[in-house]
């Protein structure tokens, strides 16, 4: 690792006056001026140790007053601050209450210390986990470089569906329960603006920009993540996956968030995480639940229908199956 | 030499218990009764250091710190095969609080071509670690890369770019398992085969073998490489000085590590002094220091300073040693009746750049066959050098042999356990199996197949063999003080294990004291030379001389006693921190008090391991008999996603006499564990495309946590063979070696589909039963 200077923000604006640049605007450069947020710093730490960034100034956000609040009422729905932690999030009531899918991917990613470190506003603004990307001596797209090294390589953890040229996925688990329920981010900008948008346009597919994740910009700052109040009705159920039951990375998760209206679906989210580069909606999946009565069938053919386009790499093929079982589980754990 | 005939028990409590008698040497002690007639001696103690341990108080490699000490980081290489063209320091050495770089060079003064990622290239000590790292990062290195290849069975065709274009020598790291002199035979990267090991070459006639034979067996079973996690990474201190070399080190062999550097720098042994107090793990790839050892060595020359050198987690993955992979072909052929007919086998592995991947002896030994033949080949492949492993070469072997076994039971309709009963000759395993059966409650074993539904079950069992090593060369020293202390001394390291602690007990034993109340000195070439703690040969080779020696310091106190109550020496024994004499109860003194009347300030006796009773197998030290172990082991696998859960696993073994139960139970639980972990997790994941281990870390290269760990119900079996004056053989070798098949055999049970390769991970699982391609 680099040295470096540290910076404790004392404010948003403090903040957003101090730094220059994101840490995806430096992967792989050696720029000598950089400056950029951190908020809990578990992502940022493994990309510094192995040499990816090597930024000069740590502007430290983790202490900001006022943005690690969770707030629930009827009206708004829930608030989370961009600071609040996964451990936070994984405890606290309302959202065990009214979105119990947020609360356990929450409560299962990583391991305790990191649920204690970790933020929301990190963990879906971290970088993806695929090796390849995570060696400093493998120059992929993602780096700058001029090809995908997983594509023929060692891709057993990687992208089943959109894996054209990147076929990294995308590493925050707690984002799958984000994207069923809908979730919005809140950002503000340097000039103090704000802006609200839903989580499915937060993320960047590589097809678009293979050189960053999110929309987030050098002089922009995550301070919140919006839920809307569930419909009555609303049942929900998670599912991860790793290979390993203590601390593991998901090989597929799967989060379903569904309407229902006594034993009818009226409307259903179903959303993977590692199974493409960016976390997905399966609008397929969800198309066959709407209007139906949830059975064991009607959740077979629904997952069915989320892995029609799947299209394997060399030592993946088994993630076909495995979302097939996961999804069909989550749709009658939910119902 | 003066000898006198001895009874010892011999056999099996609760079996076959019995007497012997021994002509043994005239100095060494009367024979133990068995363990329940003993105070200290088979019982559970607390380790004499758990004190130090659980405080930090224990200074472990890592913790050295001298005055002036610098630290030092090794540059390893990128590319996985160049000629170096031209390395350029410049840089390095300017940035501030550098001391010295070193380049590694040939003899010849020439830079060594690069055949692996993480191969070191050169290194560099400064004031701190960071500075060490910062300067590391600039140094240019200007390679001129060539073609390579990684994956074994590539590496075996005749137009794979050579690792080497000479032959190679195996490492002292190897193992002792297959190849050793890859001679001229080596065909591209291919050497071998070897067809022999300390147990024989081939025998019979195969051919007449499988002709007799009414049922056969012909498979390929494929295990992965494990690279080497011990919690302290390989590391060493050193401190040289113009008088000689101080050296700390995270070795299994202190005496190993001092004679391969006086070896290397040409330096008389006694200038070299190793010291290794405490270690934070080994599992076969730390008797040498090669190549960090030397390297630091002369970082210290250079500088005249002692010098810190710990490899990072990533470099221990690289460059620090694992178990090579096997690709292990067996056809074994049985009659009707169930009698093996022959066994004939073939393996390739690679050890990387090393040798020494053979994986035969279990074939070879574990069941009566009177026909066999074996060919094991090593491949070499551009990658971080295989070294001794946990049992080398037998854990690959067993996952073979023990699911083929398996699959005869199956074929001859015979239950698996009741098979091994009708063709296993070794009767300490009958035992095991016995009461490991009734513990695990064998009974609830059906075929495969009969688990249904998501959620399936299923038990297995797998056994193993593993030889009894001594180390001639070993020694103790044990001293008693005017002021009361009873010391013991040796070379010997503590790897973990526990050899501070069952020293101490059978110290104390001789004396009539308490454990805790001897004092332990190891780890340091200052004291007799002993073992390195390997082959699991450290108790077998050490308890005895450390009784001997109390022994023989014990008499010398007596005989002054003696003289004083006016008799003889061998009427006076210790007991409960008091001397007595045997028929008179009016004589007694306090140990103490008797230390204090002594007419010297101390009392010296030192021991060498003697020869076993009724001599050994072979001349250097392969004692008779084997070390004997069944497990038994049930899962879960879950068809929907794959997952395998280990539930439980009953660990039967036999270890000669037990010293301390806890210690015994501690080394199972973490050979199970270990097991475990290569069973369904660890994996070596080698980009082919570039040459990278891409997981050499602890996040994806994955390793059994809290949740991955099943129940473990150890049985400790005692067995007397009456070959030294203590019995004892050390655990922690077969503890690891029947657990990967014994998962296997599980899982074959619970969904009826036999897993040929491991890691068995939900990938493997669920292609399996979805019938994938890949």
């Amino acid at each position: 690792m680099n040295n470096f200077s540290w910076y404790n923000a004392k404010s948003i604006e403090d903040a957003l006056t101090q730094v220059n640049s994101t840490a995806s605007n430096e992967i792989y450069r050696q720029t000598e001026k950089a400056a950029i947020l951190k908020a809990g710093g578990t992502d940022l730490l493994d990309l510094m140790k192995e040499g990816l960034l090597q930024p000069k100034t740590i502007v430290n956000i983790r202490e900001l007053p006022g943005l690690d609040k969770i707030e629930f009422s009827n009206n708004d729905g829930l608030r989370v601050g961009a600071n609040s932690t996964l451990a936070e999030i994984a405890a606290h009531e309302d959202i065990r209450k009214h979105y119990i899918a947020f609360a356990q991917a929450a409560g299962d990613a990583a391991t305790p210390q990191l649920r204690n470190m970790a933020t929301i506003g990190g963990n879906i603004a971290q970088r993806t986990r695929c090796w390849y990307f995570r060696s400093y001596d493998h120059p992929c797209f993602r780096k700058g470089g001029d090809r995908c090294f997983a594509k023929n390589g060692e891709n057993e953890n990687h992208a089943i569906l959109n894996n054209g040229s990147c076929v990294s996925v995308h590493a925050s688990s707690v984002s799958t329960a984000l994207m069923a329920y809908d979730a919005r981010v809140v950002i503000v900008n340097s000039k103090n603006e704000t802006k609200e948008i839903p989580i499915a346009d937060f993320f960047v597919a590589p097809g678009e920009d293979p050189l960053r994740e999110t929309i987030l910009e050098a002089d922009e700052i995550i301070t919140h993540i919006r839920l809307a109040k569930p419909a009555s009705g609303t049942k929900a159920a998670y599912i991860k996956q790793g290979a390993r039951e203590s601390h593991d990375w998901s090989i597929a998760d799967v989060a379903v968030v569904l309407e229902m209206n006594g034993k009818t679906c009226k409307r259903a989210a179903i959303a993977l995480g590692a199974a493409s580069p960016v976390p997905l909606r399966s609008m397929r999946a969800e198309g066959a639940l709407a209007g139906n009565q949830i059975t064991h069938e009607i959740a077979l053919e629904a997952a069915t229908l989320a892995m029609e386009r799947a299209r394997p790499l060399a030592k993946n093929g088994y993630k076909v199956p495995l979302f097939i079982n996961l999804i069909q589980e989550a749709i009658l754990n939910a119902s | 030499m003066d000898t006198r005939k001895e009874k010892f028990p011999y056999g099996i409590p609760d079996h076959n218990l019995t007497e012997i008698e021994r002509e043994i040497p005239a100095d060494e002690p009367p024979a133990w009764p068995v363990n329940d007639q003993l105070q200290e001696v088979g019982k559970r103690r607390i380790r004499v250091d758990a004190r130090a341990k659980v405080t930090g108080e224990a200074k472990y490699t890592s913790d050295i710190r001298l005055p002036g000490m610098l630290y030092a980081k090794i540059l390893t290489a990128k590319v996985p095969h160049a000629s170096i063209r031209n390395i350029n320091t410049q840089e390095a050495e300017k940035l501030p609080g550098v001391h010295a770089v070193h380049i590694l060079r040939n003899e010849d003064n020439s830079y060594p071509d690069v055949k692996y990622v993480g191969q070191p290239v050169a290194a560099v000590a400064a004031d701190s670690l960071d500075i060490a790292r910062q300067a590391t990062r600039m140094i240019q290195v200007d390679y001129l890369e060539k073609p390579f290849v990684i994956d074994v069975e590539q590496a075996m065709k005749p137009e794979a770019p050579l690792v080497f274009d000479a032959p190679i020598a195996r490492q002292a790291d190897g193992g002792d398992v297959g190849v050793v002199h890859d001679g001229s035979k080596g065909q591209g990267n291919l050497r071998g085969p070897s067809t022999s090991s300390f147990f024989g070459g081939p025998r019979g006639d195969l051919e007449a073998g499988f002709s007799q034979a009414d049922v056969i067996v012909e498979q390929t079973y494929r295990t992965q490489v494990q690279t080497h996690v011990p919690l302290e990474t390989h590391g060493v201190v050193i401190d040289w000085k113009p008088e000689g070399m101080t050296v700390y080190a995270s070795t299994q062999s202190t005496k190993d590590v001092r004679d391969e550097l006086a070896d290397y720098f040409d330096l008389p042994k006694s200038r070299v002094r190793v010291i290794c107090e405490f270690m934070g793990g080994g599992f076969g790839a730390k008797h040498s220091t090669s190549p960090y050892g030397p390297v630091a060595a002369i970082l210290s020359q250079k500088t005249g300073r002692p010098v810190w050198l710990m490899l990072e987690r990533k470099e221990e993955h690289l460059m620090a040693g694992n178990r090579p992979n096997s690709i292990h072909y067996l056809k074994i052929g049985a009659k009707k009746d169930g009698m093996l007919t022959a066994i004939q086998q073939r393996s390739h592995g690679t050890a990387g750049v090393a040798l020494g991947a053979g994986v035969g002896r279990v074939a070879q030994i574990l069941y009566e066959c009177p026909n066999f033949a074996t060919e094991q080949y090593d491949v070499l492949t551009f990658a971080g050098p295989g070294a001794a492993w946990r049992a080398p070469g037998n854990v690959q072997g067993a996952f073979g042999v023990e699911q083929a076994i398996d699959e005869l039971a199956e074929k001859l309709n015979l239950n698996p356990l009741a098979y091994r009963d009708k063709i296993d000759q070794s009767e300490v395993r009958k035992v095991l199996r016995q009461r490991g059966a009734k513990q695990f409650d064998w009974s609830r074993w059906k075929p495969a197949g009969s688990s249904t539904g998501t959620i399936r079950k299923g038990l297995g069992v797998a056994q193993s063999t593993w030889p009894r090593f001594v180390d001639l060369d070993s020694t103790v020293e044990v001293k008693i003080y005017r002021d009361g202390a009873v010391e013991v001394r040796s070379g010997v390291q503590d790897i973990g294990t526990g050899t501070k602690t069952i020293m101490a007990q059978i110290v104390a034993e001789e004396f009539g004291l308490k454990t805790a109340d001897v004092i332990v000195r190891i780890g340091d070439t200052i004291f007799p030379d002993a073992p390195g703690s390997g082959g699991s040969k450290v108790t077998g080779s050490i308890t005895p001389p450390t009784r001997n020696a109390a022994y023989k310091a014990k008499m010398e106190l007596f005989k002054q006693i003696a003289q004083q109550w006016q008799t003889d020496a061998t009427k006076l024994v210790a007991s409960n921190g008091m001397i007595l004499h045997k028929d008179d109860a009016s004589k007694k003194v306090s140990l103490k008090e008797a230390l204090q009347r002594m007419r010297t300030g101390q009392i010296t006796a030192s021991a060498s391991r003697s020869d076993d009773y009724g001599g050994f197998a072979q001349p250097w030290g392969l004692a008779h008999g084997h070390l004997g172990s069944v497990q038994f082991a049930e899962v879960t696998v879950n068809t929907d996603t794959g997952m395998v859960k280990v539930d439980r696993i009953v660990a039967a073994h036999s270890c000669g006499r037990p010293i301390n139960l806890t210690q015994i139970e501690s080394q199972i639980n973490g050979g199970v564990i270990q097991g475990v972990s290569y069973a369904l997790y660890e994996d070596r994941v080698m980009d082919e495309a570039t040459g990278h281990m891409m997981n050499p870390d602890v996040d994806r290269y994955q390793i059994a946590y809290s949740m991955e760990i099943p129940a473990i119900e150890p049985i400790i079996v005692e067995e007397y063979p009456a070959l030294s004056s203590t019995d004892a053989y050390g655990i922690g070798e077969p503890a690891n070696i029947a657990t990967a098949a014994a998962v296997a055999n599980a899982v074959y049970n619970a969904i009826g589909m036999r897993m040929y390769e491991i890691p068995i991970t939900p990938a493997r699982i669920l292609k399996a039963l979805n019938h994938l391609d890949q």
